[in-house]
């Protein structure tokens, strides 16, 4: 068993009690914490599914010791809509309206690697927007629909600058 | 407290004397997915990620200096990239984005896996590992740090600090086998470095044996037989083929589930050809 230790995640705090020594960020957020939308698929980091933002850089949940993240910040898929329930972000938008989103299980993993590269490219090449997706594991799209809601979403927010 | 995150490198190590036997954790790349399988167990972890002297990049006359915790995506660009490019490319082709924000290049060492993407270049460029442990610091020789399979040179409660790398005029190049170019695990790989001032040709193998190898043999053979100038050498096109050879002889591979050690030899010769080639261009 761990001691108690706090988790902060998207803005709050969340003590964590009774876990076990060794559990994943993915696992606590999922089975602990309340926050589903990290997905396991591999559980050693080849999916993607899990990808979470540990202070703002994007690392895959299920490699990430939990009780080691602590003094954290912590931005999961829930953290990255906005507070109207329904709402989405606008790269979540552009996933549903180009058709990039099939079965859903790699989605938020790839929403979060899409955030996190337009934070830091707002204007990627194709190859940046490839390598930035190639930790994520898609089965169903052929990616192809993928890479198109990327373009839509930098060109809209070119055309309104955020 | 079973996860201590010390804040300084004394707290880390005091924690590590005060807890035989305890894990390390860095980017946990490695670490999280054996415990994930159940295949290791936790009893008490020591976490290096926030200890501030084993981060960032600095040039110290004429070597890089990297902290063990630099994560390998800082070591894709800026100061890596222009000083030692070799090392750039390698750490490009580490996992993914995701794996290279969390690994680190101490992680790597560390961990000592065969495969590790960044160990042949710095076997090829001859750099020093640095530690500190119970008995102070010291630093050892790439070439003495690999003992086995996932085994180095480390003593119990001892922690890679750093790692040096000296700074070469000369081309460089990285080429690695895999099965495709993302999230892949090197089947073969092979660092080169050119040293144009002592007219030395370094090779670091990954893949291919127990350990990252090197090839002095076939390095000095070829360093011998090239023609140099001040600013690159040249070489036949028969010694090229010869230089793959002799490569592929140090290699010591075997076979297993990513291949066999026949296609890793060939491989390894191949992609020293190669990489020879385009040192020479």
């Amino acid at each position: 068993m761990t001691e108690k230790y706090v988790l902060r995640v998207n803005g709050n705090e969340h003590p964590v009690a009774d876990g076990w020594l060794g559990e994943s960020l993915l696992f606590v957020l999922r089975e602990r914490l309340g926050f589903p939308g990290a997905k396991g698929g591999c559980e050693q980091g080849e999916c993607g599914s899990c990808s979470v933002l540990v202070d703002g850089t994007l690392v895959c949940a299920c490699l990430v010791l939990a009780a080691a993240a602590i003094d954290s910040e912590i931005v999961t898929i829930e953290g990255l809509q906005p507070n109207e329930r329904g709402a989405m972000s606008d790269v979540q938008r552009a996933f549903v309206e180009s058709g990039a989103v099939q079965c859903g299980f790699c989605t938020p993993g790839l929403i979060m690697a899409v955030h996190a590269l337009l934070e830091r490219d707002a204007t990627p090449t194709d190859l940046a927007i490839r390598e930035a997706i190639s930790g994520n594991l898609c089965r169903c799209t052929g990616y192809g629909r993928i890479l198109d809601a990327v373009e839509v979403t930098v060109s809209a927010r070119r055309d309104v600058p955020q | 407290m079973p996860v201590i995150v010390p804040d300084s490198l004394d707290a880390a190590l005091a924690a590590l004397a005060a807890h035989p036997g305890a894990t390390v954790l860095a980017g946990g790349t490695d670490l999280m997915v054996e415990v994930n399988d159940g295949r290791r167990s936790l009893a008490q972890v020591v976490a290096v990620s926030r200890v501030p002297e084993l981060a960032g990049v600095r040039v110290v006359g004429d070597r890089v200096v990297i902290g063990a915790a630099t994560p390998f995506a800082q070591l894709e660009a800026g100061t890596v990239a222009d000083l030692v490019p070799a090392l750039a490319y390698a750490a490009r082709t580490v996992g993914s984005p995701q794996i290279r924000n969390a690994a680190t290049i101490g992680g790597n060492l560390a961990t000592a896996s065969p495969a590790g993407d960044s160990l042949p270049v710095l076997v090829a460029l001859g750099a020093n590992v640095e530690s500190a442990g119970p008995n102070g610091r010291r630093v050892i020789p790439i070439a003495d740090f690999f003992t086995g399979p996932k085994r180095s040179a480390l003593q119990p409660g001892e922690l890679v600090t750093a790692v040096h790398v000296p700074v070469l005029r000369g081309h460089q190049d990285y080429l690695k086998v895999g099965v495709r170019n993302a999230m892949v695990i090197a089947v073969a790989s092979l660092a080169i470095a050119v040293d144009l001032d002592a007219r030395r040709i370094g090779v670091g193998l990954g893949s291919v044996g127990p350990t990252p190898l090197a090839a002095p043999d076939a390095c000095a053979w070829i360093a011998a037989r090239a023609n140099w100038r001040d600013d690159g050498f040249e070489v036949s096109e028969a010694d090229a083929l010869e230089f793959g050879a002799r490569v592929a002889a140090a290699a010591q591979p075997i076979d297993d589930h990513r291949g066999t050690a026949q296609y890793r030899r060939h491989a390894v010769g191949v992609i020293a050809r190669r990489a020879l080639r385009r040192c020479a261009a």
